[in-house]
């Protein structure tokens, strides 16, 4: 789950990183009045979480509340990559010697926590690692034992962070360190860490991306879940423990397992179909998980046939297939349905389809075809 | 012969009376796989599956009482690292984690720990494996096998049934299929698998099934190139994913720097020698272009 900047900020600041918290702004006289009460210049930055803000108009200067105003109404409502910006942050403008980038992510080559540092702040890491790769340090953590102060000192000198800021400099070192294990992060990172003209270190941009599989031991970082930036459906599928993406197709896709969820879509795909989903039902899906499914799959209105594709293992067939001839009668739009379910309890599985009179196949190509041929044709 | 587990395995099941537990051990012994014991705290002296298991409270009775010598963890995510490490102490040289949604940072703590200790651990987030006819531990529905010559490595749980049951309607079999698991940090890759397959006399051919993510099947396609002289097939899931979203499985994500994709990895494999299959149900035919059966 990926966090706005300010609460990302409210995190590391929590963790005593230095930065400049500001104040969050949902209308344009709130905008005003956090600039009132911050006093001076401020930025005004929309809260959205894809990048690329600034280069879309979404980060604006301000040297007083009218400016701060008016540059709030000019990016609220704005809409950035599909996403219309609700919220921004009024935060106290910096002026800036030196930036730096400074993250740490789960390294899943190296298995452990890695430092990313890199003397070229503001620019998002991938471009560095592109156009400059020496100029990135990657500094693996012990597992076990975690950042030590050699690790800070060393990725101070690397950054080539001024003598006396370089205590600081462990400070915020730890501070993101504690961040990220204490929140389960993924990826903590602050870009740009800034060097002030008055010789102040401060976290400027921050962003946290959580692990979504130990949001259950966190309700507090869960609540910091940005609604509006979710699609409706994706948002009913996670409350229905389904995992879903929605896709811009017309053949909604209902399969068990991730790698046969992704292959059902490349095989779609390869039949001449678009899908219109990713979707897992997970492990024991039962009939109120397809119904759920289904709901969420023609909520879409581009949808024009379903495949499912159900191949047991912890899913039981007849669960399913039951799931789905319960769950088709109480539907209100009707689209063709293709099914194809093997494994565990396959041959109970096969009555139940067969007198609900759904559009059987027996191999994965052949459900594809059927699928793409029901929704009327490849695209 | 076959690898990692066989008619010697006595297998532990960690959480054996859990719902899944129960019913994928009831599968497993079925199958013909020793199941010596289970564990569940609090329910040592009970008895399991219509009392053909003893159920003992810690891991190291069973290992003690029992003589496990692997062990299958269906537990639930919040207890699945203790579980891992409580197994890896009580001496068990292999440890199998069915369990999904482990927290990324327990399993960076588990896996040093217990690779420090010698054990190797299959998963988190993983079917299992089996040695066809020999041992089944996991979730693998049993009558996709066909005993034969062919190892089968994934990351994948279901989709690796798709293969399987695509190489056994072809009259392809099977020495062992082992799915390693989704998730970002994982006990056993690719390569671990690769070489055992490699040094393994019986097993004639190699099928890999990866997917987005990461970068293992751009290393195991390296050390193929290097290491291994049998026949090798491929298939990779997600050509059709979008990047910057996790799909499904925690490690399936095509970063927004456009690392991890389909395309990377095939191409790789390709570069390897290795063919890769377009549709599961290609993979036994690519197969026999390399000589197989």
């Amino acid at each position: 789950m990926k966090l706005q900047e300010y609460r990302s900020k409210e995190i590391l600041d929590r963790h005593g990183v230095p930065l400049l918290a500001g104040r969050t702004a949902t209308t344009p006289e709130e905008a005003r009045a956090a600039a009132e009460e911050i006093g001076g210049p401020v930025v005004v930055k929309a809260q959205v979480l894809v990048g690329g803000r600034g280069k879309a108009g979404g980060v604006k200067l301000a040297s007083d509340p009218d400016e701060a105003e008016q540059k709030a109404r000019e990016i609220i409502g704005l809409d950035i990559k599909g996403i219309t910006v609700r919220t921004v942050l009024v935060a106290p403008a910096a002026e800036i010697a030196h930036e730096y980038y400074l993250g740490l992510i789960l390294d899943r080559a190296a298995k452990a926590i890695t430092v990313i540092a890199s003397a070229e702040g503001g620019v998002e890491i991938e471009e560095t690692a592109r156009t400059n790769p020496d100029a990135i340090l990657r500094l693996p953590l012990h597992p076990l034992i975690g950042l030590q102060e050699h690790q800070s000192r060393r990725v101070a000198f690397f950054l080539g962070i001024p003598a006396d800021l370089r205590k600081d400099f462990g400070r915020v070192m730890r501070g993101l360190f504690d961040a990220f294990v204490q929140s389960d992060a993924d990826l903590a990172e602050i870009n740009p860490l800034v060097v002030t003209d008055d010789g102040r270190l401060l976290a400027l941009d921050a962003k946290i991306v959580l692990d979504d599989s130990a949001l259950p031991r966190h309700p507090d970082l869960e609540a910091m879940r940005d609604l509006n930036e979710e699609e409706p459906s994706e948002i009913a599928a996670r409350e229905a423990g389904i995992s879903f993406i929605k896709l811009d197709g017309n053949i909604g896709c209902m399969v068990n397992g991730a790698g046969l969820a992704m292959t059902t879509m490349d095989l779609v795909k390869l039949a001449g179909g678009e899908p219109a989903n990713f979707l897992d039902i997970g492990g024991g899906a039962k009939a109120d998980k397809v119904t759920a499914a289904f709901r969420i799959i023609l909520d879409d209105p581009n949808v024009k046939a379903i495949l499912i594709n159900i191949f047991g293992g912890i899913t039981r067939g007849d669960e399913v297939a039951r799931g789905i001839v319960e769950a088709r009668s109480q539907l209100e739009r009707e689209v063709p349905m293709v099914v194809r379910i093997v494994g565990t309890n396959e041959a109970e599985a096969k009555p139940i389809l067969a007198e609900a009179q759904l559009i059987t196949a027996d191999s994965l190509d052949d459900a594809a075809a059927k699928a793409v041929a029901a929704a009327g044709g490849a695209a | 012969m076959s690898i990692l587990v066989n008619a010697d395995t006595r297998l532990l099941v960690q959480g054996i009376t859990g719902r899944e537990g129960e019913f994928h051990s009831t599968a497993m012994l079925e199958y013909g796989t020793n199941i010596v014991a289970g564990v569940t705290p609090g329910k040592g002296g009970q008895t399991a599956l219509d009392g053909r298991v003893p159920v003992f409270d810690t891991v190291a009775d069973a290992v003690e009482q029992a003589g496990a010598n692997a062990s299958c963890i269906f537990v639930p995510a919040a207890f699945a690292p203790d579980a891992m490490l409580e197994a890896s102490e009580a001496g068990i040289p292999l440890v199998i984690c069915i369990t999904e949604n482990v927290p990324a940072l327990d399993m960076l703590r588990v896996y040093h720990v217990l690779r420090a200790r010698g054990t190797r651990l299959i998963g988190p987030n993983c079917p299992g494996l089996t040695s066809v006819d020999e041992a089944k531990v996991g979730i693998i529905p049993g009558n996709i096998h066909r005993r034969g010559p062919v190892g089968l490595v994934s990351r994948s749980g279901t989709l690796t049934y798709e293969v399987v049951q695509a190489m056994t309607d072809a009259g392809m079999g099977q020495t062992t299929c082992v799915g390693i698991g989704g998730d970002p940090i994982i006990g056993t890759s690719f390569i671990d698998v690769l070489d055992m397959f490699n040094q393994d006399p019986e097993t004639e051919a190699i099928v890999m099934i990866g997917e987005i993510g990461g970068e293992e099947e751009e290393k195991a396609a390296a050390f193929c190139a290097r290491e291994v002289g049998k026949p090798m097939a491929a298939f990779i899931a997600g050509r059709t994913a979008p990047p910057g979203r996790r799909m499904g499985h925690a490690g399936a994500i095509i970063s927004s720097g456009g690392g991890g994709t389909a395309e990377s990895k095939r191409t790789a494999l390709e570069e390897a020698g290795i063919r890769v299959a377009d549709s599961p149900s290609h993979i036994p035919q690519l197969l026999r272009d390399a000589g197989v059966g």
